[in-house]
């Protein structure tokens, strides 16, 4: 039991905690690591909480994605007749959806995170990265469950994918890496600013029309396909699809990348900031 | 090599208190119009004062103290002293705006009772969680749950959510949690005023255990008797500053003196919406004069004027003397003397009471006075109304120097010898 080993072992005796004004602590990553059990725990709590009296329970999970793929399926394949390059529509569509409400619900968890857990913040230590980061792997969950959703579609239409397939977790890790880095700067603005409880719902519910769930980027002109990768999910929603629907599915390389690097910015800004704001979250909350 | 575990240095924590600012939070259009009147102060230099809206406000001003290891600190002062400021700055929670806090060893602190409890959840899920926030690991929780469990006596409702729970389980099973830490440094703020005075007790014997493993504790409490029994120092904060650090008996007995009248005579502005109201509490010595200051060796007096205003049944007044760390000494109660008076009627009164001599330990009292019908209401309580002092003028415990820890009150009783055993075996 390696963990055990590690847990019970007491601090050394020299080891001196030293609180300061505008002290950064040397051991911040060190210490999110000592705190990995909590981060478990608050993640364990998140998801028995979820879908706690309710009726249908994890139901939801699957409910939820799938109608709203019916309806894109009806509105844009059937009514709109966009193109879908020879792939069953609602597999154009839900292999959209997926990355899509893993970053909507992602990024709505993160940002009320640290509010909802004020309580927590103004009265026990503990690295605050660990509150939104466990939010975000509470909404994977629901992932997870709406991809047997896909699963099912696939066999329906006996739809087979391609090697492809195996990169899909680099891509779970760019939605999550974007979810995240927006979702650090809602959460620390939020404990300053209530404003942002108004304006991460209204960015979720934009965001899902301005970006490619309900229709491929292929529609998208050539001149613009660059300009419309700066929205990050972009590059996102490309990667699933050129991951799951196999060789129908081209990519546009320079837009990927340019929203690759835009996860990655927003992800190192946002623990930047979330990390210059932390020290007075408990003051201002 | 020095066992200090705990060094504060000058340490400050600075809030900004808005004035007229009814929100908890800042609103981004707030900041913004701000940010558009600091522009246009930029124009205009003479408009640059201050902001009149906010205010800096030191919750702890220039507090330096130490903390050997193994010691029991007790925290007291009044609401608002920055006693709380002062646990959230040592458990890292919020960040100090100037000075430095060294500190040795694992810090667990307790600043709220069930802190991170869910009500969704059961009893048992709570234990874990709980654990997990105030520090515990997962082994260590599990390792232990069945003692968290029989201490906060839940054992049958571990699997109904906590949102069903009475109060009281719900206290208990949170507290039995953080009872169960086993940190090096253990920060208490106020939350044993929780439970019922048995489990009370339960939660100081816990406490006092802690102590006695070696471990440091620091612990805030509005209760002076509790600060005596577990710690042997104590911290005196007043504004954010440091009054008094010292043996826990002393601070505790100045703490309560502090704003306490030491006249011997009190006089109470009318109530005349009360039945019953005091007018008067005087302290008179064997004279009969009035004094705050009595000689040991004479009887002295408790004085209680009174006005009763409509015909009140089966009233009875008493007199509490507290002695100075807030434990009382005795209380007398006027029916256990003299009976019932079956039937007050409206008027001016007068009772005196006869405190005798050499009978309470030379040092510092308080007194507390109250009117009541027993099981059914209080008429007027004035707790630790005045506050006076048995001067030494010669016991036969002169000789000692600490008083309060001989005792309480002064006895004489007569020591009966018999030699059992005419020689002692001499084994070496």
């Amino acid at each position: 039991m390696p963990k055990l080993k590690l847990k019970r072992r007491p601090a050394p005796a020299d080891a001196e905690l030293v609180i300061e004004a505008g002290r950064t602590e040397k051991n911040y990553w060190q210490d999110i690591w000592r705190y990995r059990e909590l981060f478990y725990f608050l993640a364990w709590r998140d998801i028995l909480v979820r879908y706690k009296q309710t009726a249908i329970g994890v139901g939801w999970a699957l409910i939820r994605p799938f109608l709203t793929m019916v309806v894109f399926t009806v509105v844009f394949g059937r009514l709109a007749k966009l193109p879908s390059d020879g792939v069953p529509y609602p597999i154009l569509v839900f292999s959209a959806m997926l990355p899509w409400q893993l970053f909507s619900t992602a990024l709505t968890e993160c940002s009320n995170s640290l509010i909802a857990n004020a309580n927590l913040l103004s009265k026990v230590y503990f690295p605050r990265l660990v509150v939104p980061t466990s939010a975000v792997v509470v909404s994977f969950v629901d992932f997870a469950i709406s991809g047997l959703i896909l699963v099912a579609l696939m066999a329906w239409f006996v739809y087979i994918p391609s090697w492809r397939i195996v990169t899909l977790p680099i891509f779970v890790l760019i939605a999550l890496a974007a979810s995240m880095g927006v979702g650090l700067w809602m959460a620390s603005l939020n404990v300053q600013y209530r404003d942002f409880r108004y304006i991460v719902p209204f960015l979720v519910q934009f965001g899902l029309y301005i970006s490619p769930v309900g229709f491929s980027s292929n529609i998208v002109p050539e001149q613009w396909r660059l300009l419309y990768s700066l929205n990050p999910m972009v590059g996102v929603i490309d990667g699933f699809r050129w991951a799951i629907l196999g060789n129908e599915s081209s990519i546009y390389w320079p837009g990927f990348a340019l929203s690759v690097s835009l996860v990655l910015l927003l992800l190192v800004s946002g623990i930047w900031y979330f990390r210059k704001m932390e020290r007075t979250f408990a003051d201002v909350i | 090599m020095s066992d200090t575990v705990i060094r504060v240095e000058n340490l400050g924590k600075k809030y900004i208190i808005g004035h007229q600012q009814q929100e908890r939070y800042t609103a981004l259009r707030d900041v913004l119009a701000h940010k558009a009147k600091g522009i246009t102060q930029l124009f205009n230099p003479k408009s640059k004062i201050q902001n009149p809206k906010s205010e800096e406000f030191w919750a702890l001003k220039d507090v330096s103290f130490e903390v050997k290891q193994g010691d029991r600190i007790g925290i007291i002062g009044r609401n608002g002293a920055g006693k709380s400021t002062l646990l959230k700055v040592l458990s890292r929670i919020t960040e100090p705006t100037e000075g430095r806090i060294s500190i040795k060893g694992r810090v667990a602190s307790l600043l709220e009772v069930g802190t991170g409890f869910h009500p969704e959840l059961t009893g048992r899920e709570n234990i874990y969680l709980n654990g997990a926030i105030l520090g515990m690991g997962k082994v260590e929780i599990r390792r232990k749950f069945d003692e968290i469990v029989a201490f906060a006596e839940v054992e049958k409702f571990l699997d109904t959510p906590v949102k069903r729970y009475s109060s009281g389980m719900y206290v208990r099973l949170a507290f039995a949690v953080a009872a169960h830490l086993e940190p090096e440094i253990l920060i208490v703020d106020e939350v044993l005023a929780v439970g019922d005075a048995q489990f009370q007790k339960k939660c100081l014997g816990k406490l006092e255990d802690v102590g006695k493993d070696g471990r440091t504790v620091l612990f805030v409490s509005h209760q002076m008797a509790t600060v005596t029994q577990l710690c042997r120092n104590a911290i005196w904060l007043d504004r954010g500053e440091i009054l008094l650090h010292g043996e826990a008996n002393h601070v505790v007995s100045q703490y309560l003196s502090s704003g306490l009248s030491d006249k011997p005579v009190v006089v109470f502005e009318e109530k005349a919406t009360e039945d019953l109201s005091f007018t008067k509490i005087s302290l008179l010595n064997h004279n009969g004069e009035p004094n705050g200051e009595l000689d040991v060796r004479f009887p002295f007096f408790i004085q209680l004027d009174y006005v009763v205003r409509k015909p009140l049944k089966n009233i009875e007044m008493s007199v509490r003397i507290k002695a100075s760390d807030d434990i009382p000494v005795f209380t007398t109660i006027s029916s256990d003397c003299s009976g019932y008076e079956p039937m007050k009627e409206p008027g001016l009164y007068t009772s005196t009471i006869e405190v005798p001599k050499l009978f309470l330990m030379p040092g510092m009292y308080t007194l507390t006075c109250a009117a009541f019908e027993f099981g059914k209401c209080v008429y007027s309580h004035h707790q630790n109304v005045m506050k006076f002092s048995i001067a030494e003028t010669g016991t036969n415990v002169a000789k000692y120097n600490h008083h309060r820890d001989i005792g309480v009150v002064l006895v004489h009783l007569p020591w009966i010898e018999n030699r059992c055993k005419t020689a002692v075996s001499n084994r070496a």
